[in-house]
């Protein structure tokens, strides 16, 4: 067994949680860059130019890119060759969630109860995903999530018989009704398959992929490119106010499934994508 | 086209705004979201006092990061307007000016811009450390409580938004759509 310090955790998550708020992965980064060169519509190109901009002021001020600095999504994929000493690793995330959050100069924007919304003042509890995986590795990614576009987000259990036909036109739909609201051009994660809790977090995993890679199955390839182009054929443009870059990219992640069902979730994310990694 | 919108924000200067024109605000504007929203909407119900006038008043959806030693503020681009529709008709049948946010409105939003010769704004959403630059200074003036919620007076220089519905009702959201959507579709008839 590996002896890993959950303080090492923290530390990570703390660094990561200002690193990816004040700055966007290369993928990201340059599919922006791309679409400003290539927008055919003025208003829309004068748009990815701010959205270019902000990106530089906020890399050199060390300063967040969105003053939504989200909720802290944490991902971890630990090896089952692991043994985490020095106290609880939930609370140890938690801990770093609210050093980064404080000493970053970031937005806490988490309420303890859904209802009765007063804020916990820390950004705490992070929303955590744990998976154990083989070896003696821990993977870390750290995701902070939006709330304009999460709010747009949605789920459908579909009957088997709509197909991929149904799943095009529930995540076109999405999209479409989304708008303006969630900052535009967004970043589309498709979960397909799997169970009602499942194909949520399939549909949120997606949007951790790199949108430079696409699906590694000529199928689901096909089908990204395709709800890509659909997406951008709705003219919803940069902040809605018209143009061709409405998505900068559709990531497709699937699991099996029941006879009976064919689950489908959407989970939208503005152009501030923003993710990163660490493997300890 | 380019155009200025000095302090004070009175109905006069709004009249000739038209949707999909760009507008740098300099002056006073006072920051509300979800929260304040609510409590201010309910002092009205309660007849007790504002935080501010509300006549005349630009109120931008924001709530910002905190602010670095020595900046007035830290990131600050607008929130989704739509959590504020349940509240927006009450301020404008006051006298607000102007909202700042992104995102549609609801009808009777719509309405009430049209109603009252109001003006809704655009910022550009998720560029906060941009929109900060034009951020000279900032008070808390309520609801400290909320934290980023709370209700700040800034004053802004050059604060870049766009016109989305103006008072004669026109809404970029649906002409910025149609006018691209247009324009591919001259592009295809050119190459036929």
């Amino acid at each position: 067994m590996r002896q890993l310090s959950v303080k090492k955790i923290t530390k990570a998550i703390k660094e990561m949680a200002i690193e990816t708020n004040c700055s966007l992965t290369a993928d990201v980064r340059d599919r922006i860059f791309e679409a400003e060169k290539s927008e055919p519509f003025p208003v829309a190109k004068n748009i990815l130019g701010k959205i270019h901009e902000n990106i530089l002021i906020a890399e050199e001020n060390k300063m967040p890119l969105c003053q939504d600095t989200g909720m802290a999504c944490v991902f971890l994929e630990i090896g089952q060759d692991v043994h985490f000493t020095g106290g609880s690793l939930e609370d140890a995330i938690n801990e770093g969630v609210r050093q980064g959050y404080e000493e970053g100069y970031l937005r806490k924007s988490v309420v303890k109860d859904p209802l009765r919304r007063e804020n916990t003042g820390d950004n705490t509890p992070a929303s955590i995903t744990f998976k154990l995986v083989e070896g003696d590795k821990v993977r870390i990614v750290f995701a902070p999530k939006g709330f304009g576009s999460e709010n747009m987000s949605r789920i459908a259990m579909l009957p088997p018989s709509a197909g991929a036909e149904g799943v095009k036109e529930f995540v076109v739909n999405a999209c479409a009704d989304a708008g303006a609201n969630p900052c535009p051009p967004i970043v589309v994660g498709v979960g397909i398959g799997g169970t009602f809790d499942k194909v949520a977090l399939l549909a949120k995993e997606a949007l951790l992929e790199p949108i430079d890679k696409p699906s590694s199955d000529p199928y689901y390839r096909d089908l990204e490119n395709e709800l890509l182009d659909m997406i951008n054929a709705l003219g919803i443009g940069p902040q809605g106010l018209g143009g061709g870059t409405t998505a900068l990219a559709v990531r497709i992640k699937t699991a099996p499934t029941h006879i009976a069902g064919l689950p489908v979730a959407v989970n939208i994310n503005c152009h501030v994508s923003r993710h990163g990694e660490r493997i300890l | 086209m380019e155009k200025t919108l000095l302090f004070p924000f009175t109905k006069d200067k709004l009249k000739d705004l038209r949707a999909g024109d760009s507008v740098l605000i300099t002056g006073t504007i006072y920051t509300a979201r979800d929260a304040a929203h609510a409590r201010i909407v309910d002092m009205i119900e309660k007849g007790e006092d504002l935080p501010f006038k509300i006549e005349d008043s630009i109120i931008y959806y924001v709530g910002p990061t905190p602010a670095k030693p020595g900046m007035p503020i830290g990131s600050a681009g607008p929130t989704t307007s739509y959590r504020m529709d349940a509240y927006a008709p009450t301020l404008l049948d006051m006298g607000q000016a102007a909202m700042i946010g992104k995102g549609e409105r609801s009808p009777a939003v719509w309405d009430a811009v049209v109603r009252n010769n109001a003006v809704y704004f655009a910022a550009i959403g998720g560029v906060g450390a941009l929109i900060a630059k034009c951020v000279i200074d900032s008070e808390i003036i309520a609801f400290e409580d909320l934290g980023a919620e709370a209700v700040r007076k800034l004053t802004v220089k050059e604060l870049p938004v766009t016109v989305v519905i103006d008072s004669q009702g026109n809404d970029l959201y649906k002409i910025g759509r149609e006018r691209y959507l247009k324009s591919v579709e001259e592009k295809q008839d050119k190459i036929k």
